[in-house]
């Protein structure tokens, strides 16, 4: 076999995940090599045109703060951004980007291109190079050899994808794409164990066929606020997107077709999202509603594409067309490209440890669509952190684990490796024990110092967060010092229809009242040092909210001894008697390697967990880490308690 | 098994006992022993020396009700059985204190232990030695199988069907609320506030009527005791006598005869009844009776019926009048005794609340509806539908799901960010999870997805 080249680390895969992953570790000094089967879908969005969203938009802010580029990226091919939920709680705000498809994937590839240790090849892989449970290197379909330490593979869609429209289907990692087979089957041999999802999207409409005057137009907001910390000004054209609606005629045409459903005659086989079903599912599903919503997102500047959001479609080509044609705006509209449905392979994620990297081999890592996720967020996030982790294995470093309490990376790669999935993966805020914590606004202050630490942010970056940092906590202290006078409060507290205050308050008290924010404080007494707009709103929140934010804490600080306390590789899980089978099953499948993560599975009960425990202390004191604590010395005190009922 | 929580529990067998010991372990059990005692003396746990006994109340910082006088034993890390500070509060009242001190350790921040966790950490925290780990590990397996049949055994069906239909209900009310957070642009039908705060307020009063049935169930289980009061030669002891159908205490025209708690068992309507003679309450002429006196204050505190016995045939006294107002506060009766002497009593003077029956223990005239409202005061409470809550795990877990579904209800009444409104809602069902098994974000997921029509 030819072998060409030697690497550090390779990457299989040039999608959300694959391109972070990349970076990650040829930022982190690692020489990488990016294998993609093409160049020219680096960065590929294929399905909607957006970039963040509820909890997504967290996710973005998250890969910013650690170092990733995702954010970034956004924020040079963004077309309209605008803050969601507004009008809700500050923990739920979340920043939203249409995004111009072409541009993305150009300033991605820009991206990658110019970092010093990065290699990027067209090519399959197919086959994974392992020797005595460790990763070795790739083979590609021409049976081209690379060596490499450390592999993550990030393959999407592509495992074995298989494409539906109608009864119709083929084989295809994306429409107008080949698929990769033999990676699966190679994974299959290495004794993973895969199962099947399906997704799927919408056609794409020529804009010079809608009527937008039948539409609402939906701005952005302006100025467009950045994703990125260290982005200073959003220069794109904004666009607008459209909302229309289906109306019965739409659903008749669905329900007269169902017949040719691959989905409803049992084609397809792989489960799909339920939160973002076919329009087919939502008509069949909720006969009762009237209508549903169609978002037309402009897929680019230069392109008339419009992606036609809400109305993802499996039916065959003639029944999309005459579907369409019955939505106001849509009457004359021409389908650029149809949509379908895709099955694809994946691999159950309780496979993997918390650091991404697989169980059974060594140096293997994955992370993506592949792991069962969906999105793209969700993929670029753990593509961030699989890079991140491949590098510091080769540092011989322990991996970069962030906590539910640190993170919605956090929530999801502990979600995935603890519980599985059976449908793809989204992230939602709901799934976030400790939201009030994981803020959209508070992210560089939870990660910056981490993606500093491991490497990936830059000297730059690091000095404008601590700044930022060293403001925001002098501001906190000033407010809670500083007191204004009662008959200089009390005109404005009436104003708002609150109760006076007899005394001097700090200003911390005041901004605590309802209706008091902190703009109406800054006025009563300005600060020292330029505190700007999204400070502000930290700086509320980290006041009005302090007694619940300080609750999460202390059930955080409560539990992590748990999460310290950690379970060896090689624990014996079946020696431990009185563990129900369904319990030792789940044990011995996920292997937790904490005792925290071991609580986190479902089933598991305290009485388990203190089984656990008595076995991992038992090890511990026979295996001679005794620390000499006093066991036998004093047995006066208390022993003649020990048969007291409890 | 959280190591780093402070835990409770009753350590005394539940049943008869007028003693019983709270027991707490942990970082917080000075902390949350302090918050709740008063000592006559103004020392506190967290001052005392290690291994020593504190006399004082127990009160309630909430309402300042004091609960029992108590001693309390302090032990601090690490020479205790579990080699972290341990408080040990013994009372005196009987059950319903016991269960109040129980229930104010909870609330002031401990966490009610699991089966076994008291060993479990005196082995984990190397009071035990490794010799006895697979007796500690036994020990945690036996009774947690013994506590899970008890409580699977306690759980009715129709209970457990109750459970879960408000566990579906509060499922609903999270879903809509998350869905709100989660969704803002899909075009679905968020319920409103009000209406949330309805079907959540409905599931709260639902929780609190299966807590108070609590009481109830214990009745049955373990028995009710009632207390006979009265000054002295009001004919306690004869309507004892009467009541039971037998002579057991000695009955003399002389006051003050009674001098211990005499303790007799009857059987109301399948109520098992444990009830309790006393000497007069009177201030004490010697040295034996004032025991009894005392003894006979505190069968009041632990009584869950108090009959305050008066003579009918004599004008109110001033020791009546305390006596009255002692129990006009508790679940209890007033029993005119002595109806076959003229009526001298002024009525008139007594609470309107108070039942009262007019009875001749001497004739036996008005026993029969005396214990017809023996019957319905102790029935009185909140079980309906045959629903009874019998487990103290379950009802301390309702009752905190109460406070925090409330504590719900308030951010949404006051309009504070729905995802306050959503940690409260959580809080809440994680705790009914603890009896019906736990609700995981896949539920309210699921909910959501099968209730509204996401996709955009």
């Amino acid at each position: 076999m030819y072998k060409e080249a030697e690497y550090d680390i390779v990457v299989i895969g040039g999608g959300h995940a694959g391109c972070e992953a990349a970076l990650a570790s040829a930022r982190m000094g690692f020489e990488t090599c990016l294998f993609t089967m093409n160049l020219d879908t680096i960065a590929q969005m294929s399905c909607n045109p957006a970039i963040g969203g509820l909890a997504k938009g967290h996710l973005v802010r998250e890969i910013d703060a650690l170092g990733g580029e995702m954010a970034r990226v956004t924020d040079r091919a963004g077309i309209q951004f605008k803050v969601l939920n507004r009008s809700k709680g500050p923990a739920v705000w979340s920043l939203r980007a249409q995004a111009d498809r072409l541009l993305y994937r150009l300033a991605m590839k820009e991206v990658l291109e110019s970092e010093t240790r990065l290699t990027i090849r067209q090519a399959s892989v197919e086959d994974i190079i392992v020797e005595a449970g460790e990763v070795r290197g790739v083979v590609t379909s021409l049976g081209v050899c690379y060596g490499a330490r450390a592999v993550v593979v990030t393959t999407g869609t592509f495992l074995k994808g298989l494409i539906h429209i109608g009864l119709d289907s083929f084989p295809a990692g994306r429409a107008g794409e080949f698929p990769s087979s033999g990676l699966s089957d190679s994974l299959r041999r290495l004794g993973f164990k895969l199962g099947r999802l399906k997704t799927g999207t919408p056609p794409r409409i020529d804009s010079r066929s809608i009527d937008l005057s039948r539409t609402t137009e939906q701005r952005g907001d302006d100025p467009p606020p950045p994703f990125s910390y260290s982005t200073e000004v959003i220069t794109n054209p904004q666009l607008p997107c459209y909302i229309t609606y289906t109306d019965e005629r739409t659903h008749r045409v669905i329900l007269d077709n169902l017949d040719r459903s691959p989905l409803y005659s049992g084609r397809i086989k792989g489960v799909g999202p339920r939160y973002c079903p076919s329009i087919e599912d939502k008509v069949v599903r909720f006969p009762d509603r009237p209508r549903h919503q169609v978002f037309l997102e402009p897929e680019g500047l230069q392109t008339k594409e419009y992606y036609a959001n809400g109305i993802s479609t499996s039916l065959p080509y003639d029944v999309q067309v005459k579907l369409v044609r019955t939505i106001p705006g849509l009457e004359d509209a021409e389908i650029m490209r149809p949509g379908y449905a895709i099955e694809y392979d994946f691999v159950y994620p309780t496979q993997l440890r918390h650091s991404l990297e697989t169980k059974l081999v060594s140096g293997l890592f994955l992370a993506g669509q592949i792991n069962g996720t969906s999105g793209y967020e969700e993929a670029a996030s753990q593509g961030l952190m699989a890079g991140i982790n491949a590098a510091l294995k080769l540092r011989g470093s322990p991996p970069l684990v962030l906590g539910r309490h640190e993170a919605y990376i956090g929530v999801l790669i502990d979600d995935l490796v603890t519980k599985g999935t059976t449908e793809p993966y989204r992230m939602f805020t709901s799934r976030a024990e400790y939201r009030l914590l994981l803020r959209h606004d508070n992210a560089d202050l939870r990660l910056r110092e981490k993606g500093f630490r491991v490497g990936l942010v830059t000297e730059e970056d690091y000095e404008a967060f601590l700044d930022r940092k060293k403001t925001l906590e002098s501001e906190l202290r000033r407010l809670a010092v500083t007191r204004v006078g009662a008959s200089e409060v009390n005109p404005l507290l009436e104003a708002l229809n609150t109760s006076p205050v007899a005394e001097s308050p700090s200003l911390e008290q005041l901004l605590k009242r309802p209706g008091v924010t902190y703009r109406l404080v800054r006025a009563l007494a300005p600060p020292p040092s330029k505190v700007d707009g999204e400070m502000e709103k930290l700086i509320e929140t980290e006041i009005k909210y302090r007694g619940y934010i300080t609750r999460q804490m202390e059930t955080v600080e409560r539990l992590k001894r748990l999460e310290e306390r950690s379970i060896p590789g090689d624990f014996r899980f079946d020696q431990i008697s009185g563990l129900s089978r369904e319990v030792l099953g789940k044990l011995q499948e996920i292997r937790p390697a904490t005792v925290g993560e071991a609580s986190r599975i479902p089933g598991v009960t305290p009485a388990a967990v203190a089984l656990i425990m008595i076995a991992l202390e038992k090890g511990k004191r026979k295996g001679g880490s005794d620390t000499g604590k006093d066991r036998s010395g004093s047995r006066g005190h208390g022993l003649q308690m020990q048969g007291r009922p409890e | 098994m959280n190591l780093e929580e402070t835990i409770t529990a009753i350590s005394t067998p539940l049943g008869e006992s007028g003693i019983g010991i709270v027991r707490l372990s942990g970082k917080e059990a000075l902390g949350i022993a302090s918050r709740i005692f008063r000592s006559p003396r103004g020392k506190g746990p967290e001052e005392a020396c290690s291994h020593s006994i504190l006399y004082g109340r127990i009160v309630d910082p909430a309402d300042g009700d004091v609960v029992d006088e108590v001693l309390l034993s302090v032990m601090k890390a690490p020479n205790t059985y579990t080699r972290e500070d341990v408080v040990e509060i013994n009372c005196h009242g009987g059950m319903i204190p016991l269960r109040r001190v129980l229930e104010l350790t909870i609330r002031e921040g401990a966490r009610l232990a699991e089966p076994g966790e008291f060993t479990f950490r005196a082995f984990m925290n190397g009071r035990i030695d490794l010799s006895q780990a697979e007796a500690t590990a036994d020990l945690i397996r036996a009774k947690t199988e013994r506590s899970s049949a008890l409580a699977l055994q306690q759980l009715s069906g129709s209970l457990s069907r109750k459970i879960a239909s408000l566990r579906e209900a509060l499922i609903g009310v999270c879903a809509h609320i998350e869905a709100y957070i989660d969704f803002p642009e899909e075009d679905i039908d968020v319920q409103t506030a009000d209406e949330l705060l309805q079907r959540l307020n409905m599931v709260i009063s639902e929780l609190k009527r299966l807590s108070s049935s609590y009481d109830e169930g214990r009745f049955f289980r373990e028995g009710v005791s009632a207390a006979i009061v009265g000054r002295p030669n009001v004919g306690k002891s004869s309507l004892l006598n009467a009541l039971v159908e037998r002579e057991r205490a000695i009955v003399t025209e002389l006051p003050g005869t009674t001098r211990d708690v005499i303790e007799e068992y009857l059987n109301i309507d399948g109520l098992p009844l444990r009830i309790m003679d006393t000497a007069g309450i009177r201030e004490a002429h010697n040295l034996a009776e004032s025991e009894g006196v005392r003894r006979s204050l505190q069968a009041i505190d632990g009584a869950d019926l108090v009959l305050a016995v008066l003579d009918i045939s004599v004008p109110l006294g001033e020791e009546d009048l305390e006596i009255i107002e002692r129990v006009k506060n508790r679940r209890s009766i007033v029993v005119l005794n002595k109806s076959d002497l003229p009526h001298l009593l002024e009525e008139d003077l007594l609470p309107g609340e108070m039942t009262r029956v007019r009875i001749s223990a001497k004739t036996g005239e008005g026993l029969g509806s005396l214990k017809r409202e023996i019957g319905s005061a102790l029935s009185g409470g909140g079980a309906s539908e045959g629903l009874m809550v019998t487990n103290l795990r379950h009802k301390l877990a309702i009752d905190r799901a109460a406070e925090a579904l409330a504590r719900g209800g308030e951010a949404l009444r006051e309009g504070m960010p729905s995802e306050i409104t959503a940690l409260e809602l959580r809080e809440g069902l994680n705790r009914l999870g603890e009896i019906s098994g736990e609700v995981t974000t896949e539920e309210i997921l699921e909910r959501i997805f099968s209730q509204f029509c996401i996709g955009k």
